[in-house]
């Protein structure tokens, strides 16, 4: 077996090992202390429970999912865009940039309510609220970047009388290609945490229905089995955003191999 | 000149090189070699005095090969085409952009990595990413050519390979050459007067014996290593460096 292949598997077979060992001591736990299902329900029964609400489960995930992509998208637009507003003006950098931090401090359970008031129970409420979230480690990786040409590659452009915009298209956003990527990887864990919390308050009278707003009413419901089912698929939501950009970076960022 | 915390790095530097010659600079680590190779870049200001230059285009090899890594080899080598064309104050159209390409093309062709021109950078060898680094500073056809320091990263058999590759470019083009180097052989091999340098002073100029007794066609075959002059002439430039050291 080739090497790469084991080092997989052995990866692989290590992650679903541990997966086991958690399930089988979830299961003897409830067992053991006689635990109602109310309170902690068995994996099997999680598992039954996820496959009954299979169709309102998976209906779920497509918004929560599009409400995270769509936020993601829209944070990296308006990221990248502030961030060359503030590579090419270092007064706009000083005037705005503690802003983007303070919407990076200001808690979305906070502000929720303010959105809600603003813009109505609406899909676009949820984008909104995500967006915030998704922000600020766009634009602080994509900040940075723009500024970390090599002092040699700015030497070249400079020996050639390089115009600005030049330099920001041939230099400085290809340079901050990679930290925009970073940026984005831990944007797309942050865009389906901030979708189901946006959820959770956005979803209540709104006409669609993303995995928060099933959460919440099955917590109301204390079906705590269907609960974990719902926790599980918006794991795997996450997994799942985060590994579509993990790829499309790694194509990215394929040209990018270190080469002095 | 200075650097900007107002520490001096080169003092009293008085040069004047001549249109289509090859001077070496030589001095240990820190004594303002590279200052004052980009101080004739324009890289660097002056805090007093003034440089010179009656050159129209000025290229910059640096020590390491500094390619952009998202960029082809071809598109490395069009890079400096592409910034001085924004002169035109028009869009390039489809003519001026075959025309880059195909200077690019000559340029890539007289360092013989024609075959790696739509390669990228990470699939070259050290050897070859100097290579495009010298196609890179020759496509724009400049009058002053620098090198700071450009083989210190290769090992010896490069070094001369790619030494001998400059001196036919220069033979060929005839452009002014200042080189930076710690190697006192590849000064010896690559230049007609050598610069002496020690804390931010020039020591001494000297003539180079050994390049004049060339042959006028001379190749690779004839190698400055194994006359009689190089060695004496090392041994002047060591004591000349020895002697400024302990001053």
């Amino acid at each position: 077996m080739k090497r790469p292949v084991r080092e997989s598997l052995i990866t692989i077979l290590s992650v679903a090992s541990v997966a086991v060992a958690v399930m089988v001591a979830w299961q003897l736990s409830v067992q053991f202390f006689d635990l109602p299902k109310i309170l902690l329900p068995t994996p099997w029964q999680v598992l039954e429970a996820g496959w009954q609400r299979r169709q309102e489960l998976v209906a779920a995930s497509l918004v929560t999912f599009m409400t995270a992509a769509i936020s993601l998208i829209v944070a990296i637009t308006i990221g990248s865009g502030l961030s060359i507003l503030f590579s090419q003006s270092r007064l706009l950098h000083r005037a705005f940039f503690p802003y983007v931090v303070f919407l990076q401090t200001v808690p979305i359970v906070a502000i929720a309510p303010l959105l809600i008031i603003w813009s109505g129970y609406e899909f676009r409420t949820a984008v909104i609220a995500t967006v915030i979230i998704c922000l600020f480690p766009i634009v602080n990786n994509v900040t940075t970047g723009l500024q970390a040409a090599r002092v040699e590659h700015r030497d070249l452009f400079h020996l050639y009388g390089a115009s600005r915009l030049q330099t920001l298209t041939r230099l400085q956003i290809p340079t901050a290609i990679p930290y925009l990527l970073l940026g984005a990887r831990i944007s797309s864990g942050l865009a389906v945490i901030g979708a189901i919390v946006a959820e959770f308050f956005v979803s209540n009278g709104a006409n669609y229905v993303g995995l928060g707003a099933l959460m919440t009413r099955w917590q109301g419901l204390l079906q705590t089995d269907a609960l974990i089912a719902a926790l599980g698929m918006s794991t795997l939501l996450g997994l799942l955003l985060f590994a579509s950009v993990d790829w499309l970076g790694r194509i990215f960022l394929s040209r990018y191999t270190r080469v002095d | 000149m200075e650097f900007p915390g107002g520490q001096r790095a080169a003092d009293s530097v008085d040069l004047k090189i001549q249109q289509g010659e090859c001077v070496s600079i030589v001095g240990r680590s820190g004594c303002g070699k590279t200052t004052l190779l980009r101080v004739l870049a324009g890289l660097q200001t002056l805090s007093s005095g003034r440089c010179v230059r009656h050159t129209e285009t000025t290229s910059f090899v640096f020590q390491q090969p500094a390619l952009l890594p998202w960029r082809s080899v071809v598109g490395n080598v069009m890079l400096p085409l592409e910034l001085l064309s924004r002169r035109r104050r028009r869009p390039a159209t489809r003519k001026d952009l075959r025309s880059l390409r195909q200077r690019a093309d000559a340029a890539i062709d007289e360092v013989e990595l024609g075959d790696a021109a739509d390669q990228f950078p990470y699939e070259l060898s050290g050897g070859m990413r100097m290579r495009v680094s010298i196609a890179r500073a020759l496509v724009t056809r400049p009058d002053l050519l620098l090198l700071d320091e450009p083989f210190a990263a290769l090992d010896d058999m490069l070094r001369t390979q790619l030494g001998s590759l400059v001196t036919e470019l220069w033979r060929t083009h005839r452009f002014t050459m200042v080189l930076v180097t710690h190697n006192i052989a590849e000064a010896i091999a690559l230049s007609d007067r050598i610069c002496v340098m020690h804390a931010g002073r020039i020591e001494t100029v000297l003539d180079n014996p050994v390049t004049r007794l060339a042959p006028p066609q001379s190749t690779e075959q004839w190698d400055v290593r194994r006359t009689a002059e190089f060695g004496e002439f090392y041994g002047t430039i060591t004591d000349r460096l020895r002697g400024a050291a302990q001053r």
